[in-house]
């Protein structure tokens, strides 16, 4: 199955070469979890702050539910504007 | 203390220019800045005056710790009544004449009356004087700050002054200072202008030498520069990405208001966003983003300094905007992109020099340039109101000859220069205009961020984010992670941000500390540098009471609880995409709340014992 996976401001230099827009469409099975990408992607754990499935945000805890064909999981480090 | 206990008194009618003490009663109960220039406001103006007449005054404020060596001790408000809103105003900025302000020996200037002939207000230290501005009147706030520069032959004067949009009467005219930082929003650079004051231009040589505690508030705001260096967002993401890193996070949540807010979603984000500005261009090799920058005492750095790319059709054959200059925020970036649909970089960055150069809100003119494009769109307004041109939703050639038709106000500029809600009303579609009291909304859906749509609805001075930021907690988990789609515990969470902001605009800090500080770590900043034992409890307490001090104004200015309200687009129109698909902004589930938290009555009137709780003015 696809998901996209989206990494956003510091994060995205660990990104492929070949992404675009800061997101990289990517197949995984079906028992993949969020932060078992956090960790086949090699981001510093005090970096994944904001961690977005479909837009929504997953609490730490939910980082361990296997995600679903189509997808989309965006990440960020700790960010604020205004 | 760190007030310098006196303020300068300007009338512009008869130029007399004189010094009074501070009311050192009122800044125990009202701190500086933002509270203290209100309740002299309140004392001073009727709240029924014409927003620009003669009776309205303007102040410049500083707060407690303007000037000194606390982290962001950069800032000043400009106090007044608002001519978009009809309600109070206080612009807030950065940059560095807050500071040179208190260094003169300032704690807030009072400008009254209105000066018959143009004038600018020259302060060196103890000394104020007006001086003719006929020649400086017509310019851009560009040109009048290298001309002042000249004139004074002073290269360290700092200046804030308005533009040609402010002249011409553009009701979000800003007052523009240091080149490129605002007290932007509701008008405030318009009643300057109102009364023929084209600029202040200050020099300070004196410090700010009269901390209470020296010693400890040198050890104090030491220790507090270190927490925002080892916060992850004061000390690495701010300072990196800007305010605008954002864009793709308020896209991805579905709550970024586009096309004047049809859509909460923006196809071109990621174009606009901070990634893009630090992508270099295919053209010269360049990013968008050149540095980033810091006002006055600042160790976070958040300000952009960008270009634009020189073959770019905006400024092809103008070399004058080839440079350097302030860049794109995200609330900038907001509005004049992803509102206006326009997801061309150089474009937005061009309409923000142009926001500057002749001191203009960026957020309203983009939200104005939003609700023209659908007017056009819908019909209410043709070519023939436009000079030709196609007002169309993702056109970056409108938006760019839009900001220019503002900067002078000439031909649909001055249409456009009425702000959202009055084009709206003359074009017969109010319903179009995305504003609450008259102001224009910022970068947040609150279909997809539903605390803040009561932070809209209850502003004291019209739609704002910066009244109480609760994305910080609703999107962001600062200090802790709301449900942004949820309006539980919001009433409470609005009322918290909003005093806590208020309390933190009035000791002259940044509301940005507030990423990585509490009033727990500003409060012992503040008591080192002031008299009057400042604990957390008693800067929550004084915001509380500014807050009250502002609605009662507004009360009294004839505004009622039916102004806390937003566009019926947001609360009957579901979100068509995204986390918040489905849903409408829930302000009837919040509101009631809301007003018993206050202490309001169920219509939203202040009550005899809130008001006598405060000991707010009769």
């Amino acid at each position: 199955m696809n998901i996209t996976f989206k990494l956003f401001a510091s994060l995205a230099t660990y990104l492929p070469d070949h992404a675009k827009d800061n997101a990289v469409e990517i197949e995984i099975d079906s028992e993949t979890t969020p932060n078992q990408l956090i960790e086949r992607y090699h981001l510093p754990e005090r970096e994944v702050h904001l961690v977005l499935k479909n837009g929504v945000f997953l609490q730490p805890s939910d980082r361990d539910v296997p995600l679903k064909h189509l997808d989309v999981l965006a990440i960020w480090p700790p960010v604020a504007g205004g | 203390m760190s007030w310098t206990r006196k303020l300068l008194r300007v009338n512009l009618t008869d130029g007399v220019i004189r010094e009074e003490p501070l009311n050192m009663e009122w800044a125990d109960q009202y701190i500086g800045q933002r509270g203290l220039a209100t309740r002299y406001f309140v004392e001073e103006t009727d709240p029924t005056c014409d927003p620009l007449g003669p009776d309205n005054k303007l102040i410049f404020a500083t707060g407690p710790l303007t000037g000194t060596m606390a982290s962001t001790g950069g800032r000043y408000s400009v106090i007044t009544k608002g001519p978009l809103t009809g309600a109070i105003a206080c612009s807030n900025s950065g940059g560095f004449i807050g500071a040179e302000l208190k260094s003169a020996g300032w704690d807030m200037v009072i400008c009254e009356g209105r000066s018959p002939n143009p004038v600018m207000l020259h302060i060196v230290d103890d000394k104020a004087e007006l001086l003719p501005a006929d020649d400086l009147w017509g310019k851009s706030v560009w040109d009048t700050d290298k001309l002042i520069h000249q004139k004074l032959n002073d290269p360290q004067i700092r200046i804030a002054a308005v533009g040609r949009s402010a002249e011409a009467g553009c009701l979000y005219a800003a007052v523009i200072n240091d080149l490129h930082r605002a007290a932007g929003r509701s008008g405030v650079g318009t009643v300057m202008a109102s009364k023929n004051l084209k600029a202040m231009a200050v020099r300070g040589t004196q410090g700010v030498s009269n901390i209470r505690d020296p010693k400890q508030f040198m050890h104090v705001t030491a220790e507090q520069k270190k927490v925002l260096a080892d916060n992850a967002v004061t000390g690495q993401g701010l300072p990196a990405m800007g305010t605008q890193v954002l864009m793709n996070v308020i896209n991805e949540i579905g709550a970024l208001p586009t096309n004047n807010m049809r859509e909460v979603q923006f196809k071109d984000a990621n174009k606009i966003s901070a990634e893009a500005m630090a992508e270099p261009r295919e053209s010269d090799g360049k990013p968008n983003l050149t540095t980033n920058a810091a006002c006055f005492g600042c160790t976070i750095a958040c300000g952009r300094i960008s270009t634009i790319d020189q073959g770019h059709f905006t400024v092809e054959n103008k070399p004058e905007y080839w440079g350097n200059s302030g860049g794109l925020e995200y609330e900038a970036a907001w509005a004049l992109g992803a509102d206006t649909g326009v997801g061309d970089l150089d474009a937005l960055t061009y309409a923000n020099f142009v926001c500057n150069e002749d001191g203009f809100d960026p957020i309203s003119f983009g939200a104005t340039v939003a609700a023209a494009m659908e007017l056009f769109e819908e019909g209410a307004i043709s070519t023939e109101q436009t000079d030709g041109m196609e007002l169309r939703f993702g056109s970056a050639e409108a938006l760019a000859w839009c900001a220019e038709k503002v900067a002078t106000g000439e031909g649909f500029g001055a249409d456009l220069g009425l702000g959202s809600k009055r084009l709206c009303e003359k074009y017969g579609r109010p319903e179009l205009s995305m504003t609450v009291k008259g102001q224009e909304f910022p970068a947040y859906d609150p279909r997809g961020v539903q605390g803040m749509g009561l932070t809209y609805a209850t502003s004291n001075r019209g739609a704002c984010h910066l009244r109480s930021y609760t994305v910080a907690s609703e999107v962001l988990g600062i200090p802790e992670k709301t449900d942004p789609l949820s309006v539980d515990g919001k009433a409470g969470l609005v009322k918290a941000f909003q005093d806590a902001t208020a309390a933190v605009d009035s000791t002259g800090l940044c509301v940005f500390t507030t990423f990585a500080w509490t009033l727990d770590n500003i409060a012992p900043q503040v008591d080192a540098a002031c008299e009057g034992g400042w604990t957390a409890e008693k800067l929550l307490e004084a915001g509380e009471r500014i807050w009250n001090l502002e609605r009662d104004y507004n009360m009294r200015a004839g505004l009622t609880g039916a102004d806390d309200n937003l566009p019926k687009r947001l609360l009957n129109d579901v979100a068509k995409t995204g986390p918040a698909e489905g849903k409408v902004a829930g302000l009837d589930e919040m509101l009631p709340e809301y007003y018993q938290l206050r202490g309001w009555t169920t219509d939203g009137q202040l009550t005899e014992e809130t008001r006598s709780k405060f000991g707010l003015p009769a």
